[in-house]
């Protein structure tokens, strides 16, 4: 068993080695230890950061440096678009789209003669007159602020130590030695930390209903089944500092008087379930879980439960039943789970970047987090960017920015010279804002009053190439899809629809369809148990809401004006652009194009099923969406 | 459902090895409130579906009836009670992935393959699924074959990717 002395033992011991991955602004012949972070985030993983940090491991030995560098595998940098990721410190230098040939000539120029290896340095980070910027100062990290995803990025997410190098488990040690329980829940009350799984909860608030009960047994769940399709935050924190999570689950069950966790986590996050269970096996080892941590008496251990990819199962009743071994179906509160939770003992479940926060408020003080952001949104949110922004990625940034920064500044913008249309934010249950609406701040009562949501903040950006009707249609689909079943109203309501939004993307649509659209969404809205059907008309209201017009364009005009919807469009080719090349017609999968080489070809749209192969192959542009 | 000699596929041998593993997997959860799911993940893991005849040793030893593991295993997406070919084929329908075109990656998969969306191809190589998000969305559109995440996909890449695997 450690204790709190142990722990700074550790902590002096390891922060020297966590102090050279900081830029340091020193001259390349001062150097003389680098550290080289490679990204072991999902993305970066999946595009064969393992194989690079191998080579770089053999590469640095070849050369016999292992002295002067270390090579860290991270969790995400937040630039999963540029993956795989490498920075370098002490200058910071940020590699992007690394392949494993460019490892060798990556150590020699920059570890072995101190010169950046030019090729694969991030564009964006190279000046005009030949400087090299820092990564923090390019426009994607300058206006974050990284709180939940503190060491992310920063540490080994596998090596304990240098989560207590960087004052991990701290804040648990303060909490047990010096803190009572109801200190440490107005300290988390005072800093306004609502939850970030969605609803926008009052996190301290939860904690001391919970604590009120007077039950022996009571638990803490860890909310990590992130069902939001275009959301990875929560898989990013359990991947690049798990460790922030345990602290917090241990700090939330003193708070409550728990001596149980669990964590529900998708089976379909293999990394992330692997590095946290790591640190699990590291806590207890280290006695930081378990009985008697850091000697104050107090107890606490935690189990991991698998989720089996229902959406449903993200809300807190039916995440209870499953946990139990029974299908996720919510049920009604009250009673709230505070009350009467997993097998009816008082029960917390946070999301897991709400827990991410937690370590930090209690080390900074509540005063500090009140700091950032707007005034009944206190603090920072991570949000998924993606969609059609240059910058997809995570970003952490204070509430209360515009969208515009974010889509925009920190985003990027739109690539490929396209138009802005929309951003979706919320999810499933949140809507599509419009240009309009850019400058809007991001916080919860905003977007909710817009007609959106934070919900558990997915960010996805839409261009002039998306149709409105067919991105309600597909979400309508996910809800329709993951309705638990259990209430008529979201079972067969969305069914319907889903049907009526089917029937106009085909062009069959009418005008009364459209206020049918209405009139069943308010009535799911209204008739349903959970959050789930209450919000699933969201998408349908708001896309009726700002852009009816292109609902119009599909009932009146039988037009789908990005092109997108399959009934109402028809591939032609332009007699004029086509040089007769033959390269659609080898490829088209029904053989609907037919010519003579070097004459204009021409599609049967009888035989055609609308592929899309022809527009993708042709290189002059020949082809075209009518 | 068709049923299945628990482990038909391979040797007896193989097949006791599995239904040890089953064993030890019960044994491991028995006492755990709420042992279901995770016994049936196990199961997942070992056979790469829910057998029926593995199902019914669940049914006597955790001591649920057959209906109520039915129950369960059919409300998740994650379990399947049917056996699944040689790779499964994950494409991400997601909402980033399929603002970035995942549908087209779909159509092409389901042409090149001759198999319907949770189809499995005649010489059970293949299984085709569409799921929801995979947390990598920065590179979306995404799929999985088997542990292999593959990113930035455009429907031109399918044929040599799904070469890799043949
Ligand atoms: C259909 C549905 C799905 C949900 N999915 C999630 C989820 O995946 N992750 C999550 O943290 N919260 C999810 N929630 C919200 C939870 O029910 C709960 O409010 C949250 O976990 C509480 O934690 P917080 O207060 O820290 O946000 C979902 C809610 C609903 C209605
Ligand atoms: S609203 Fe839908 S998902 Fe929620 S309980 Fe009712 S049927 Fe189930
Ligand atoms: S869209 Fe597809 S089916 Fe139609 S002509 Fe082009 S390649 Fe052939
Ligand atoms: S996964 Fe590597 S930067 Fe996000
Ligand atoms: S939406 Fe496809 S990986 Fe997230």
């Amino acid at each position: 068993m450690k204790l709190l002395t142990d722990l700074e033992a550790i902590k002096t011991l390891t922060q020297a080695r966590l102090d050279n991955r900081k830029v340091t602004g020193a001259l390349p012949e001062a150097i003389t230890f680098r550290s080289v972070m490679v990204c072991g985030g999902t993305g970066c993983t999946s595009s064969d950061s393992s194989q690079i940090i191998d080579k770089l491991n053999q590469e640095i030995a070849a050369r016999g440096i292992q002295v002067q560098v270390e090579v860290v595998r991270t969790g995400c940098f937040g630039l999963c678009e540029l993956g795989p990721v490498v920075i370098v410190y002490p200058e910071g230098i940020f590699y992007s789209r690394v392949e494993v040939q460019d490892i060798p000539k990556l150590v020699e120029a920059h570890l072995l003669q101190g010169k950046p290896y030019e090729k694969k340095i991030y564009e964006k980070t190279r000046q005009d007159n030949g400087h090299i910027l820092n990564f923090e100062e390019t426009e994607f990290y300058k206006k974050q602020v990284r709180i939940a995803l503190h060491n992310c990025g920063v540490i080994d997410p596998e090596n304990i130590d240098e989560y207590i190098g960087s004052d991990g488990y701290q804040a648990l040690g303060k909490v047990l030695k010096t803190m009572s329980r109801q200190e440490v829940i107005e300290t988390v009350k005072q800093s306004g930390l609502r939850g970030r799984g969605g609803g926008g909860f009052n996190t301290g608030l939860k904690w001391e209903f919970a604590a009120k009960q007077d039950k022996a047994q009571k638990y803490v769940i860890c909310n990590a089944d992130e069902g939001d399709p275009g959301a990875f935050m929560d898989r990013s924190i359990l991947e690049g500092n798990p460790h922030s999570v345990i602290e917090a689950m241990a700090i939330a069950g003193y708070a409550i008087g728990a001596d149980q966790g669990f964590i529900y986590v998708r089976a379909e996050y293999p990394i992330a379930v692997q590095r946290f269970m790591k640190a699990l096996e590291q806590a207890r080892e280290y006695g930081l879980l378990g009985s008697d941590i850091l000697g104050t008496g107090f107890s606490f251990s935690i189990e991991v439960r698998l989720g089996a990819g229902a959406f449903v199962c993200g809300e807190e009743t039916a995440l209870i039943h499953s946990i139990e071994g029974h299908r996720g179906m919510p049920t009604p509160k009250p009673p709230f789970p505070a009350v009467e939770g997993l097998w009816g003992q008082p029960t917390i479940i946070n999301n897991v970047e709400t827990l991410a926060n937690v370590a930090q408020i209690i080390m900074h003080g509540a005063a500090w987090y009140a700091g950032f952001g707007t005034e009944k949104s206190k603090g920072t949110k991570v949000f998924a960017l993606g969609g059609k922004v240059v910058n997809t990625g995570l970003v952490e940034v204070p509430m209360g920015i515009t969208l515009r920064e974010v889509i925009f500044e920190i985003g990027g913008g739109i690539p490929g010279g396209k138009k802005f249309k929309a951003v979706q934010t919320g999810g499933p249950s949140g809507g599509c804002l419009t240009e309009e609406h850019l400058d809007c701040t991001i916080d919860f009562d905003t977007l909710t009053s817009l007609g959106s949501m934070m919900g558990s903040g997915g960010m996805i950006v839409m261009d002039e190439d998306t149709c409105m009707v067919d991105v309600a249609r597909f979400y309508l689909d996910f809800t329709r899809d993951e309705s638990c079943g259990k209430c008529t109203l979201c079972r067969i309501g969305t069914k319907r629809l889903l049907e009526l939004l089917d029937k106009i993307t085909e062009g069959k649509g009418t005008m009364e369809d459209l206020e049918k659209l209405e009139s069943l969404s308010n009535q799911i809205r209204n008739a349903s148990l959970c959050a789930l059907g209450q919000t699933a008309p969201n998408p349908v209201l708001s896309t009726l809401k700002y852009f009816r017009e292109e609902y119009l364009a599909h009932v009146v005009d039988h037009k789908c004006p990005a092109g997108v919807c399959k009934s109402l469009i028809a591939y032609q080719i332009d007699e004029e652009l086509c040089r007769g090349c033959s390269l659609c017609a080898k490829k088209c999968p029904v053989d609907a194009i037919t010519g003579e080489l070097k004459e204009p070809f021409v599609i049967d749209t009888a035989v055609c099923i609308k592929c899309g192969v022809c527009f993708d192959v042709c290189k002059f542009k020949a082809v075209a969406i009518v | 459902m068709e049923t299945h000699q628990a482990g038909s596929c391979g040797s007896t041998a193989e097949a006791d090895e599995k239904l040890m593993k089953v064993q030890s997997a019960i044994s491991q959860f028995r006492m755990v409130k709420g042992a279901l799911i995770p016994v049936l993940h196990e199961i997942q893991d070992i056979y790469g579906y829910l057998p029926e005849p593995v199902l019914e040793v669940v049914s006597a030893e955790l001591g649920l009836t057959m209906s109520e593991i039915y129950g369960v295993a059919s409300f998740y997406h994650f379990f399947s009670l049917t056996p699944k070919g040689e790779h499964v084929v994950h494409l991400c329908m997601g909402t980033a992935c399929y603002i970035k075109g995942a549908q087209g990656i779909l159509d092409r998969l389901s042409t090149e393959l001759h198999v319907p969306v949770q189809g499995t191809t005649e010489d059970n190589k293949f299984t085709l699924e569409a799921t929801r998000c995979l947390g990598a969305c920065g590179l979306a559109p995404v799929m999985t074959i088997g542990e292999k995440v593959h990113g930035r996909l455009v429907p031109g890449n399918i044929p040599k990717i799904l070469k890799e695997y043949k």
